[in-house]
């Protein structure tokens, strides 16, 4: 397999907290590569870091080819790189699809003028994002709530929804940061259920989560942090076993 | 268009019977007004068509894209300046119309996005105050500019401003349009209609395209927003832009309109007055925000009868129009956030939103 993303020495300091140090790691392309860790342990600013929301003090980082370091938030989802959020963030007042339809932004066109003109091409481009919107929809099993509002939809189908926007833009790598939070068995299930046939087809998934369960079960590879740190990489039976890790999650100090 | 597809044969036909109806209300409606309430009103009329323009404009920016500004009455000054100033007999230039108008509305869109650039990271109360402090400045710039070199005549304002002209037709004087003698507000008031119908136009198709869902959804939470693959900057300033250009346009006009312009009509108020428009309206609701201009431009008008109605009722006048008019004002908007929190015609979107605020 080969390598999607490569993150080398990435760094970012809020004032004295280092959040992050030095973190490196590389997702090869068609797996599910699990981010783990304590509270506080900088999984979160990970995923900001590398979609754009902060700006990383130094480090590289490269997704198929293409340096990701320090840019916009738009130009990390164009180049192939989707995020969801810990807190959900949809647009709660728009429906279903319209949320799906904003996530295809980048890979649609039309400006002001198409729409003021109403050209066969902004036509055109409508009726597919719809279409396309209505499929994804289907895909993550909230078909029948295209115009519901994002707002009413249940906590699941709330995730759900977040998951489609997130591939309305076509990605290469999605990272979902603690989809399965908030989640009762059988819609942990069923999330479970849709990140393998998502991967099957090909998707590569970053994935933050806290039911270690779910992550030992599903993930191809994962790395843990620990006080911003990268503490661990591998498949989840070298990690089960490392003491360094077995140490930061119950505590106490390292055998030597 | 979606919503005329869905519709049966009679139902179709109904609508256009609606439309054909309304169309001929408003192409009677000057002469109408004329008859029942004098001549001034069909003036007032141009202006409250004027205020829909602005109110529309607003609306982009503040009802779509969410970003409170408090400065809007500065674009609508680019614009009357720009025609006060190109044809009039302060530099004595008189030029067309089909160049006056789309400059106009062109440096008021360069002016929009001079205020959005740096107000970017801002938002909410912040964005307020940085665009009231934007609106005051130009104004007071216009004010100030009749030295070292006199360009914009300082606080005595411009006078002697060309009227619109369309190709050789004046519509500042009295004309006779098919056996019909149309006097000059009544011209501006179809030359101002269909201008109004234009800025619709263009809100409509804006509103349901893939622009206006960047718009609403940088309303709705910017971070998503943005990492669902919008250029918040760009988009940001677009809004802002197309707000502008139709303040420019509109200011262009009633400079045209008026035949004077001066710093004086382009204070702070005039900014919370077409803001209070679109809140009274319904914010993001095109109908709303257009009902909101109406109201609020026509109501203080006619409460200049009560001065008349006090005199005959009680010999003086106890309540000076003016103040009364700024008391009802008050209690309206009181009320209407009471009661109707979303505006008197609110938009889908908004209706939901407080809906659940409430539930």
């Amino acid at each position: 397999m080969s390598d999607l993303l490569r993150i080398a020495n990435v760094t970012k300091h809020f004032g004295g907290i280092k959040a992050l140090t030095d973190v490196s790691f590389t997702v090869r392309k068609g797996e599910i590569f699990g981010v783990i860790g304590p509270n506080g342990a900088g999984k979160t600013t990970l995923f900001n870091a590398l979609t754009g929301l902060y700006q990383p003090d130094t480090g590289a980082i490269d997704l198929a080819g293409t340096s990701l370091y320090r840019r916009k938030p738009h130009e990390i989802l164009k180049a192939g790189f989707a995020r969801t959020f810990q807190n959900i963030r949809l647009f709660h007042n728009m429906t279903a699809q319209e949320n799906v339809m904003v996530g295809r932004h980048t890979r649609t066109t039309s400006g002001v003028l198409a729409a003021l003109l109403h050209t066969a091409h902004n036509r055109k481009e409508e009726r597919d994002c719809e279409a396309y919107a209505q499929q994804l929809l289907n895909r993550v099993g909230i078909g029948k709530h295209t115009h519901t509002l994002a707002k009413h939809l249940s906590y699941g189908d709330q995730r759900r929804l977040e998951i489609a926007r997130a591939l309305a833009s076509e990605p290469k790598l999605l990272a979902l940061d603690e989809p399965a939070a908030g989640m009762n068995p059988n819609e942990k299930n069923a999330l479970r259920d849709l990140m393998v046939s998502l991967r099957d087809e090909g998707l590569t998934l970053m994935l933050i989560e806290h039911d270690v369960k779910l992550v030992m079960g599903i993930c191809d590879r994962l790395v843990v942090l620990d006080y911003g740190e990268k503490i661990a990489e591998g498949t989840p039976d070298t990690v089960r076993h490392d003491p360094k890790v077995i140490a930061a999650y119950l505590g106490g100090e390292v055998a030597a | 268009m979606n919503v005329l597809d869905t519709l049966t044969g009679k139902a179709k036909s109904r609508v256009w019977l609606t439309a054909a109806l309304l169309l001929l209300g408003l192409v009677l409606l000057p002469f109408l007004v004329e008859a029942s309430l004098g001549k001034s009103w069909v003036r007032i009329i141009d202006l409250a068509l004027l205020y829909i323009m602005l109110a529309l404009g607003l609306n982009i920016v503040v009802g779509y894209a969410g970003l409170l500004d408090l400065g809007y009455v500065a674009f609508y000054a680019v614009g009357a300046y720009c025609w006060a100033l190109l044809a009039s007999p302060q530099f004595g230039l008189n030029l067309p119309f089909w160049i006056i108008l789309p400059a106009g509305a062109a440096i008021a869109a360069l002016f929009g996005v001079l205020l959005g650039t740096p107000t970017l990271r801002l938002r909410g109360d912040y964005l307020a105050i940085v665009t009231l402090g934007f609106g005051e400045i130009i104004r007071i710039f216009i004010n100030n500019l009749n030295a070292p070199i006199n360009i914009t005549n300082g606080p005595q304002g411009i006078t002697l401003i060309e009227p619109m002209s369309i190709f050789g037709f004046s519509l500042g004087k009295t004309q006779d349009v098919l056996g019909l003698t149309l006097s000059s507000p009544h011209l501006y008031y179809y030359l101002f209609l269909l201008c109004v119908a234009l800025v619709v136009f263009v809100c409509v198709r804006l509103e349901n395209s893939r622009i206006g869902r960047a718009w609403v959804a940088i309303r709705e939470d910017e971070m998503a927003a943005a990492a669902a693959g919008i250029n918040t900057r760009n988009i940001k300033l677009l809004a802002f832009a197309m707000g502008a250009t139709f303040g420019g346009l509109s200011g262009g006009l009633f400079a045209s309109f008026q035949g004077f312009v001066s710093p004086e009509s382009f204070n702070l108020m005039e900014s919370i007055m077409i803001l209070s428009m679109i809140v009274l309206g319904g914010m993001g609701n095109i109908p709303g925000v257009i009902l909101g201009a109406i109201l609020v431009t026509v109501i203080p008008e006619a409460l200049r009868y009560t001065g008349d109605l006090q005199r005959v009722l009680f010999g003086q006048v106890y309540i000076d129009p003016a103040d009364l008019r700024m008391l009802l004002f008050g209690i309206a908007l009181v009320m209407m956030m009471l009661f109707r929190p979303a505006g008197l015609l609110p938009s889908k979107q908004r209706k939901r939103e407080f809906a659940e605020d409430a539930a």
